[in-house]
């Protein structure tokens, strides 16, 4: 099949800096390319231009052999081109129904006349939800969206896109929310759209999943094409090709570590409503994982043992009572979370890095209350240094920093800051591959030191890439525990799959 | 791609368009240069706003509405509003007016009173807004009414004033003490006493805000409160506090304003809310921090004192000064909001 779409030496400069140089690609009908890169890569500017978000880009795009300028959202749609973004804030309206945010275009357009009750747009609310087989019924095309799930929601807007019968379909890290039945079901369904001549950009940080649904591989590095590759995908060459010098191999594997001593007792915890009682015992000297699909009640785990949610049950610090009504109880002893939304939960916005990472600790940059600039713009010198955090100095916006960067801010802070229990809540979500390294690294070094480390994550490769013991939770029950030298990959997504 | 446009502008900074350029210097310095060109607008074409004494009543004019200015200030630094402090100032008057006048009293009683209320009133604000979760527009609108009324049933809906007859038949023989008067009319060397108090306040709540820990876990959790919760900080007790403080800066206010009426004027403070409001709002856009700032307030509550008396020396009505007053509130805001660029650039001291 001919291309659906063509880029030509597209570019993008925002003043003097080129985010995007020169870059090429074809899109055949009923082919998925994929596109990796890490932060700051190019991957969302190409994506904004495609959706009509930056009109004035260079270079020429042509769809079925003709040149189109894409000079809005709008007029991407009438395109053909359909774009489900990564953050779903982007696309879910908030206080309407189900049903009126799976038409949410028609209604903003007016295109469905001037009065209407959503039982006149339930049809076409149903019809927009039958090509992803969402079985929703009408009670919950009624319901407000936000009694929707996180996937949910991202499948609705996934639906809203088919729903234009799309000739483009680009979808931004679209698995991000959805577990991975979910994402089995995202899988088919562009396998079908592929049937149907439909052309996908399918952009991902997991490159399993490329492995799975991708017929070519397009790597950015630093706004330009490094390569492209037809199945079969040699992996090695484009890691190469995406993080450059520092490329390395597929880590599989860490010099596995057994603590011995307990320091973190956890008995009798409820995790969600109506699972089991769970416990858990953290050792010194280990980084576990707590390994589970989204809703499995592995943020819950971390948050109870932060004190910033009630979870029921006893735990104890080394030997000690310990029952944190707060985080900042948990702080006093030394018990650390790096919480899973860097921007909502972890990030004062428009603050320094060094006002940043003092926040939790102003009491040991102040005397008397009074704050001591020196020892605060030190503190946030030492994170920087010890987490090798690229930024122009201490006193510069957080703003500024990449997604990986901000991540070792906040990582960083609770690092320099001597943790008894480190938690972290999905730590490397939206961190490219090379800050995942870097962070991972840190993490095995603060665990020898003699912290317990605690991550959760939803990806298997990422815990067996940097934890010694794993633990499988599954809707709030702890299926199964085990050191990685006793366990594997596939005995992991085997336990995670069983569902009772 | 905000991440790399962010980068790139924190990088080469120098680089930056010639009309983005002016645009920063407008938002950042813009306010200063206007109030300084009005003031030297009005010294060189009216006499009266020459004299030494002009420009120190200007201060004494503003100095209540500043004050109340920087307790609210502190409210919207935790991201609260406080639509009390007008109120409150109100109930101060009244309250110093009954505690010398109808019960005979002296001075300190009075001030220590008013300020125990202000207090009381922000901690009620506080209540009603993190424990019973009422948002702060509508809790502290409330408050305003409450009080408001109350002050009229303390007084059966009369002003307090010196020998006014009181209900047991004998007339009120208390009067406001010379103490309390000072407050407001007395001198601090050649400087009035209640421009004293105006600006060893601002210094305090400058102080307070950007020098203290205290004032920085204020702002943190104006500026993202999960986020200071999850750092520790106790946000429902920092956030009653902010309430607490602007209670207590407005009954300053409203005890200058009792000391410059001298009787218990039932009106007074009525239009303290509105001018104080502002005047924190002008400071957001002042040095084009787009924060809640001591500094910011008070230079606000300066320059608006500075037109107003200007432009009423320049023989502009009186009821022409609300006008003049929002079409300033609104250039200042289009500088907040419009044409600042803060949130990408944002460098701070640290």
């Amino acid at each position: 099949m001919s291309n659906v779409i063509a880029l030509e030496e597209v570019g993008m400069a925002f003043g003097t800096n080129r985010v995007l140089d020169g870059v090429s690609i074809g899109i055949e009908g009923g082919s998925v390319v994929a596109l990796i890169g890490a932060n700051g890569a190019g991957k969302s500017t190409l994506i904004k231009i495609l959706s009509g978000v930056y009109p004035d880009h260079t270079g020429t795009v042509t769809i079925d052999g003709e040149r189109v300028s894409i000079g809005s959202p709008q007029v991407a749609r009438s395109l053909g081109i359909e774009t489900v973004h990564q953050r779903i804030a982007d696309g879910i309206v908030p206080g309407l129904t189900v049903a009126e945010n799976l038409v949410l275009e028609e209604l903003a357009q007016g295109s469905s006349g001037r009065y209407f009750t959503v039982g006149k747009i339930l049809p076409r609310a149903r019809a927009a939800t039958i090509l992803l087989d969402l079985q929703w019924s009408d009670r919950v095309l009624r319901q407000d969206v936000f009694s929707l799930g996180i996937a949910d929601q991202q499948l609705l807007l996934l639906a809203r896109a088919l729903s234009h019968q799309p000739r483009l379909l680009i979808l931004d890290e679209p698995t991000s929310a959805l577990s991975a039945v979910e994402a089995e079901r995202l899988f088919e369904v562009i396998g079908r759209l592929k049937g149907a001549g439909v052309a996908v950009l399918f952009v991902s940080h997991r490159l399993g999943e490329i492995e799975t649904v991708a017929d070519r591989l397009v790597v950015l590095r630093d706004g330009r094409i490094r390569a492209q590759q037809p199945r079969p995908f040699e992996w090695n060459a484009a890691l190469h090709a995406m993080l450059g010098e520092q490329a390395e191999a597929r880590q599989t594997g860490v010099a596995e570590r057994r603590g011995t001593d307990v320091r973190l007792r956890l008995d009798d915890a409820r995790l969600l409503p109506s699972s089991p009682a769970v416990s858990f015992e953290f050792r010194a000297g280990e980084v576990a994982a707590i390994v589970g699909l989204l809703g499995a009640g592995k943020s819950e785990l971390v948050r109870g043992i932060f004190g910033a949610r009630r979870i029921g049950g006893k735990m104890e610090l080394d030997g000690q009572r310990y029952q944190p009504g707060s985080p900042a109880a948990a702080i006093a002893r030394h018990v650390y979370l790096a919480p899973e939304d860097r921007t909502a939960e972890a990030v004062i916005p428009g603050w320094s890095i060094a006002r940043n990472v003092s926040l939790p600790f102003l009491s040991s940059v102040s005397s008397h209350g009074v704050l001591r600039p020196r020892a605060e713009a030190l503190l946030g010198r030492k994170v920087i240094s010890e987490l090798a955090v690229v930024a122009q100095g201490e006193s510069f916006s957080v703003d500024a920093l990449s997604g990986g960067n901000q991540q070792r801010v906040v990582i960083g802070r609770w690092l320099v800051a001597d943790p008894k229990v480190l938690l972290l809540d999905e730590p490397f979500t939206g961190v490219d591959i090379g800050a995942r390294r870097a962070i991972g690294a840190r993490l095995r070094a603060i665990a020898a030191e003699g912290a317990a480390v605690v991550l959760t994550t939803s990806d298997v490769d990422e815990a067996l890439e940097v934890a010694d013991w794993i633990a499988v939770l599954v809707e709030g029950a702890l299926r199964h525990a085990a050191y990685v030298s006793e366990t594997n990959r596939s005995q992991i997504i085997t336990w995670m799959s069983e569902i009772n | 791609m905000t991440t790399a446009r962010d980068k790139a502008e924190a990088a080469d900074a120098p680089s930056v368009p010639r009309v983005d350029r002016l645009r920063d210097w407008v938002v950042r310095w813009g306010f200063i240069v206007v109030t300084l060109l009005l003031i030297a607008y009005f010294f060189c074409t009216e006499d009266t706003f020459r004299r030494s004494s002009t420009m120190l009543s200007v201060l004494k004019y503003v100095s209540v509405t500043a004050i109340a200015g920087l307790g609210l200030t502190v409210a919207m630094a935790v991201g609260g509003l406080d639509l009390s402090v007008g109120g409150v100032a109100g109930m101060a008057v009244t309250i110093s007016a009954m505690t010398m006048v109808i019960y005979d009293q002296v001075g300190w009683e009075a001030i220590v009173l008013v300020l125990l209320a202000g207090g009381l009133v922000g901690l009620i604000n506080g209540v009603l807004i993190v424990k019973f979760r009422i948002p702060d527009l509508l809790a502290t609108l409330s408050m305003m009414y409450a009080i408001q009324g109350l002050k009229l049933v303390f007084v059966q809906g009369q002003s307090v004033s010196t020998g006014m007859p009181l209900p047991n038949g004998t007339d009120a023989a208390g009067r406001f003490t010379p103490d309390f008067l000072f407050i407001d009319n007395g001198y601090i060397g050649p400087i009035p006493t209640p421009v004293v108090i105006f600006l060893v306040l601002t210094v305090v709540a400058w102080f307070f805000l950007t020098r203290t820990r205290w004032g920085r876990v204020m702002y943190a959790i104006g500026a993202n409160p999960e986020a200071a919760r999850l750092a520790g900080a106790n946000v429902s007790r920092y956030r009653i506090g902010a309430y607490v403080i602007s209670g207590l800066f407005a009954a300053v206010a409203g005890l200058i304003l009792a000391s410059r009426i001298g009787q218990g004027d039932i009106t007074a403070g009525d239009s303290l809310l509105l001018d104080s409001v502002a005047v924190a709002l002008l400071g957001m856009s002042v040095m084009g921090l787009n924060l809640p700032n001591a500094w910011g307030t008070s230079l606000g509550a300066v320059m608006l004192g500075v037109v107003l008396t200007g432009t009423t020396i320049a023989g502009f009505p009186y009821y022409a000064q609300d006008t003049i007053e929002g079409v300033i509130l609104i250039v200042a805001l289009v500088f907040s909001y419009t044409l600042s660029r803060k949130k990408a650039r944002y460098v701070s001291a640290v």
